[in-house]
């Protein structure tokens, strides 16, 4: 592939044989769902806890016609989605985009959009901590022999001790799943509203842990399932309010401070959901205020 | 009562363990040499023996955590069926020693998740079987702390802020919530005050006799191995010198080696 002009690296930044080696692993994570392949995670030029493991997947797999959105919290503009989405400009050359129904890669640190992605769509996810049974078990060799053994009795022993503590099952990110019925996958650090979202979802969804080494994959159409006690069924959270801005209800919100006299509000958390809602006329209780 | 009356009735004369030709070398020093025996279902051997002799070899051996250079471990099946247990796959092993095996560490941190609570220690090996009622789980556990004399309002502590005798009575009841068939106990009362180990000796007790439990423990103190067990092995350099029924040996020794060690408990 060709160096973008006005750069001195090469396309996306990893050399072409590192970029083989992650479409191994990536192609090995599709073909096993929700299995942690390791590969051989490179320095990139940001530091680890920036999500260098998603930005290997994306730089992997991204090509000239590829349109690229980058977001953190829902958000394009925050200081990590700003600098991810140019250092792929600079790289790569490739189009970006805020709007996600024209984006064909979407790389991601919490947040799964709220718009339906439709096939023909990557989510890359930034992921920090990929095993889900860290939490109890850090002897790694036994780690893997669980997964491997599918004992997962372990991840109900942490959702048993949330309940005892909080008398519900508190997890509100990092919400462990089922992946085909086979692999126990950590989400990590999506909020547990999207959970749902990963549910046979069109698009593919590709996981990189930098730091960790490993990246995993929910190919389109499979079934991820949050685990649960049957007299503690798995809820997502609920927002008593629509977005005071577009008025959109069922979706995440975030809370916003809109002066020092502490009047606040709550608006969509995926801003690009909410600038399309307003841009279509919908409107909420505030809605001409600016965040 | 002697712990000798205690020995379950002979119902069922098909042992559970059996274990023959038993050795294990660490490079060339013998760890435990040629051990072979029956256990019944609801029998309690004692595995006695000075510093050294292979006691912990031996029953790192049983419960599969080190490989024998020789021998074999055969194991009766719920279903019936007997076993040799190195030849199941690993998952079937590791299936068995949660459900119908027991282990009890002398370190409790090493046989409870010290940072969980004592409710979700007791229920991790029901979650591991597929229980997903949190409800039953937790009345399960409550159960269980109750019949190990843990008072039920400290099911939602971890073990940290637990006693060692306490530590060691959770270990159990986290092993016991499955109704396994077979515990293995390595010195589950060394490093307690005596007045806590007759407490927790006496409990052991009374859990066997209604669980019909098979005990295989090991100590180095013979006062255990009399008020618990029904049978006893001296073992000696790896090597077991004398074997019967724990009341016999111990009044009446027939090794110079175990009349040696009566005798030194009896001068104490
Ligand atoms: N991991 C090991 N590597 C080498 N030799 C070992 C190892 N473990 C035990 N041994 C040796 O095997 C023999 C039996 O040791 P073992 O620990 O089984 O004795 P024990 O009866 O449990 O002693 P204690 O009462 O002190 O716990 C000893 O000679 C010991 O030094
Ligand atoms: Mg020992
Ligand atoms: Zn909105």
């Amino acid at each position: 592939m060709n160096a973008p002009a006005a750069s001195g690296y090469n396309f996306a930044y990893l050399d072409e044989q590192t970029k083989r080696m992650i479409r191994r692993a990536i192609l090995k994570a599709i073909a096993i769902p929700g299995y942690q392949v390791p590969f051989a995670s490179r320095e990139m030029p940001m530091p680890y806890g920036w999500g260098t493991g998603g930005v290997q997947v994306t730089a992997s797999i991204i090509g000239e016609d590829d349109v690229l959105k980058v977001i953190d919290q829902g958000s394009d503009d925050t200081t990590n989605a700003v600098s991810i989405r140019k250092f792929f400009e600079k790289t790569t050359g490739v189009a970006t985009t805020t709007a996600t129904g024209e984006a064909t890669i979407i790389q991601t640190r919490h947040r799964i959009p709220e718009a339906p992605l439709t096939e023909g769509q990557v989510l890359v996810y930034q992921v920090p901590i990929p095993e889900p049974l860290r939490f109890l078990e850090p002897r790694e060799t036994e780690t893997r022999t669980m997964h491997a053994l599918e004992e997962y009795g372990l991840m109900h022993v942490k959702l048993y001790e949330d309940i005892a503590r909080h008398g519900h099952i508190a997890t509100s990110y990092d919400y462990p799943v089922m992946v085909a019925g086979r692999y126990l996958m950590d989400p990590s650090p999506t909020p547990k509203f999207d959970n749902p979202k990963m549910h046979r979802s069109a698009a593919l969804q590709l996981f990189g842990a930098g730091r960790e080494k490993r990246i995993y994959a929910i190919p389109p159409y499979t079934d991820v399932v949050s685990l649960d006690f049957e007299d503690h069924p798995f809820e997502v959270n609920r927002f008593d309010t629509p977005c005071a801005l577009c008025g959109a209800s069922g979706v995440y919100l975030d809370e916003v401070v809109l002066d020092d006299r502490g009047r606040r509000m709550f608006v969509c958390s995926d801003t690009d959901h909410c600038e399309t809602r307003r841009a279509d006329g919908h409107r909420g209780a505030d809605g001409d205020a600016t965040p | 009562m002697s712990a000798a009356l205690l020995a379950p009735e002979a119902d069922d004369d098909r042992p559970l363990l059996t274990v023959s030709g038993l050795t294990k070398y660490y490079g060339e020093r013998p760890g435990c040499l040629d051990v072979g025996f029956d256990l019944h279902p609801g029998e309690v051997l004692a595995i006695v023996g000075e510093s050294g002799s292979g006691k912990s070899t031996l029953l790192s051996l049983l419960a599969c955590r080190l490989a024998p250079t020789r021998g074999t471990i055969r194991y009766r099946m719920r279903n019936g069926a007997m076993r040799d247990v190195m030849s199941l796959t690993e998952a079937e092993r590791r299936l068995l020693m949660r459900t119908d095996w027991g282990f009890v560490h002398q370190d409790a941190a090493q046989g409870l998740r010290m940072r969980v609570s004592a409710g979700a220690n007791v229920g991790e090996r029901l979650m591991a079987l597929g229980q997903r009622h949190y409800g039953d789980i937790r009345a399960q556990a409550k159960d269980w702390l109750q019949r190990v004399e843990i008072d039920t309002d400290r099911i939602d502590d971890p073990p940290r802020s637990f006693s060692g005798g306490m530590r060691q009575r959770l270990q159990i009841a986290r092993n016991l919530v499955t109704a396994p068939r077979l515990v293995l106990m390595d010195e589950p009362t060394g490093g307690l005050d005596v007045s806590v180990q007759a407490r927790l000796l006496d409990l052991l007790r009374g859990l066997v006799a209604d669980l019909g439990l098979a005990v295989v423990i090991v100590t180095h103190d013979l006062a255990v191995a009399r008020l618990v067990s029904h049978r006893l092995m001296v073992m000696r350099q790896g090597s077991v010198i004398e074997t019967g029924l724990t009341d016999q040996v111990l009044d009446d020794p027939r090794e110079p080696y175990t009349q040696l060690l009566v005798s030194s408990v009896l001068q104490v």
